[in-house]
């Protein structure tokens, strides 16, 4: 039975949970040093090119970030088709030392984040990597684990979770959908 | 199930200009990863790809062959000279005795136009055409495309001349094809002996004279002059052919706007292009070659398409 869309974040929650969120990161890092803020593609870029900003104005220091499209590191490439778009990659030239905090929407499965870790482990030899997540919506099918969380939600497996962001989507919002079937 | 290209790339003339499109859009993220102090992503891995050239190739093979190892595929390459295509083996057969190894793809070049249609046709890998005859050379157009879409935003509306021995060129043809579809004009410029009959018919302009396509072009892409044509008559010398045809930089300074110069290698400077207009400030030739490795692994990428029945297939045997 399809249920209704609910909102579980407007766009000022959105906004109060990842100015939370930039305060964990600066605190789990006891500071700037070294952090680099890297943002998965899609929307998870969005996100911490906010979060960069959050830290600018109150710390006064520009971290470093980039962004990280995982899809040629996906685990199921051999399966799934048609071919998923491939996003931009773009990192510091070097993580080495650095201390990486990845930046997503939503977490779900764990799959997404392992193929990050893959794919950061290419770029260099972090110090420490740290996961930072809007949304944990449970159903981990890997060992993984967020380190920040801006909001946790309980949903069956088969109901969408979508974070929309303005950039993209014209506002900001959390939203729990219908159960499709799908995702 | 085949992908967004089907299983084979053979050309251009077959593709939508959205199919183009998004080999064009999916180049561009591949250029980063050639940028990378490890500049390797395990898409492929697993994957075994044989580049299978018939003919002398040094730049088309490698760029191939990087494309395929930064996308970590396993690759062979044959070369007619040494294997046993030298001892009379078909086409055919050579390809079914890869393919009982496990191969899953081919990279094919042979002088013979259609024959990577003959090969896709008789093998269940995905074949990709690295240029057969006279007929085309599709992951060069596309990288031309790209290179001139990086400069312009663009294609629609803007005008490209293609210089040379047209003829024989399958450069050209990918070009043609590639770049009407996707909305630009398209000239050719040579002498009358080296162009096709007809060629008008393929939705293109002839300019008989050297400046005046300059004066009407937003890029020229100069083909390379292959000197035997010379001795089969087709141009009287290659000093004539540079007096009357070369691309010079005196003839460029004459033209209203500057042009962005593209030439597919391998160059004979001081024939179709002289060496201050292929090392000038509007020469993109080697972006053409760096963009030919990002063209190729969006192709592969593309092509070695997901097999969404294996998935389906593994769920039912779980439950």
């Amino acid at each position: 039975m399809p249920t209704s869309a609910t909102t579980v974040l407007d766009a000022r929650a959105v906004d109060r949970t990842l100015r939370r969120m930039a305060d964990q990161i600066v605190e789990l890092n006891a500071g700037t040093d070294d952090l680099v803020i890297v943002g998965i593609q899609r929307r998870g870029v969005q996100l911490a090119d906010r979060i960069v900003r959050i830290i600018a104005a109150q710390e006064g220091v520009e971290v470093a970030s980039g962004a990280l499209d995982i899809t040629l590191y996906r685990d199921d490439l051999q399966t799934v088709g048609p071919r998923p778009v491939v996003g931009l990659t773009k990192l510091p030239w070097t993580l080495d030392g650095k201390r990486v905090v990845i930046v997503d929407d939503v977490l779900y499965t764990g799959r997404t984040v392992r193929a990050a870790l893959d794919e950061l482990a290419d770029f260099g030899r972090p110090a420490r990597i740290a996961l930072a997540v809007l949304v944990d919506r449970g159903g981990r099918e890997l060992p993984i684990h967020a380190d920040i969380v801006g909001r946790r939600i309980d949903v069956a497996p088969g109901q969408r979770v979508d974070v929309m962001v303005e950039e993209l989507d014209g506002k900001d919002q959390v939203v729990v959908g219908s159960n499709d079937g799908e995702h | 199930m085949p992908g967004p290209l089907g299983k084979d790339l053979l050309g251009l003339a077959p593709l939508s200009a959205a199919q183009i499109e998004l080999i064009l859009d999916t180049a561009g993220p591949f250029r980063e990863i050639s940028e990378r102090a490890i500049k390797k992503v395990p898409t492929l891995r697993g994957a075994t790809i044989v580049n299978l050239f018939f003919e002398a190739s040094t730049r088309t093979r490698i760029s191939f062959e990087f494309a395929e190892k930064r996308l970590s595929a396993d690759t062979v390459n044959v070369a007619s000279a040494g294997s046993s295509v030298s001892k009379g083996e078909t086409l055919v057969d050579t390809a079914r005795n890869l393919e009982a190894m496990k191969i899953d793809m081919v990279v094919i070049r042979h002088s013979a136009s259609g024959a990577a249609r003959f090969l896709a046709e008789r093998i269940e890998s995905n074949v990709i055409n690295a240029g057969d005859g006279t007929h085309e050379h599709p992951t060069q157009g596309l990288l031309d495309m790209l290179t001139l879409r990086d400069r312009f935003g663009s294609l629609k509306g803007r005008r490209i001349c293609i210089v040379g021995d047209v003829l024989h060129s399958r450069v050209a043809r990918s070009n043609i094809w590639g770049l009407i579809k996707l909305g630009a004009e398209v000239a050719v410029c040579g002498p009358r002996s080296l162009l096709p009959n007809a060629i008008e018919d393929m939705g293109v302009t002839v300019i008989d004279r050297i400046e005046d396509a300059i004066a009407w072009a937003d890029a020229l892409n100069i083909l390379r002059l292959q000197l035997e044509r010379m001795q089969a008559g087709y141009i009287p010398s290659l000093r004539e052919y540079n007096r009357v045809f070369g691309v010079t930089s005196a003839r460029l300074e004459r033209a209203p706007k500057d042009l962005l110069i593209l030439h597919p290698g391998p160059m004979n400077r001081g024939v179709e292009i002289d060496s201050d207009v292929a090392d000038g400030p509007h020469s993109v030739i080697l972006d053409q070659v760096t963009n030919g490795v990002a063209v190729r692994m969006a192709v592969l990428y593309l092509l070695a398409g997901g097999k969404p029945e294996l998935a389906e297939a593994a769920k039912k045997g779980n439950a």
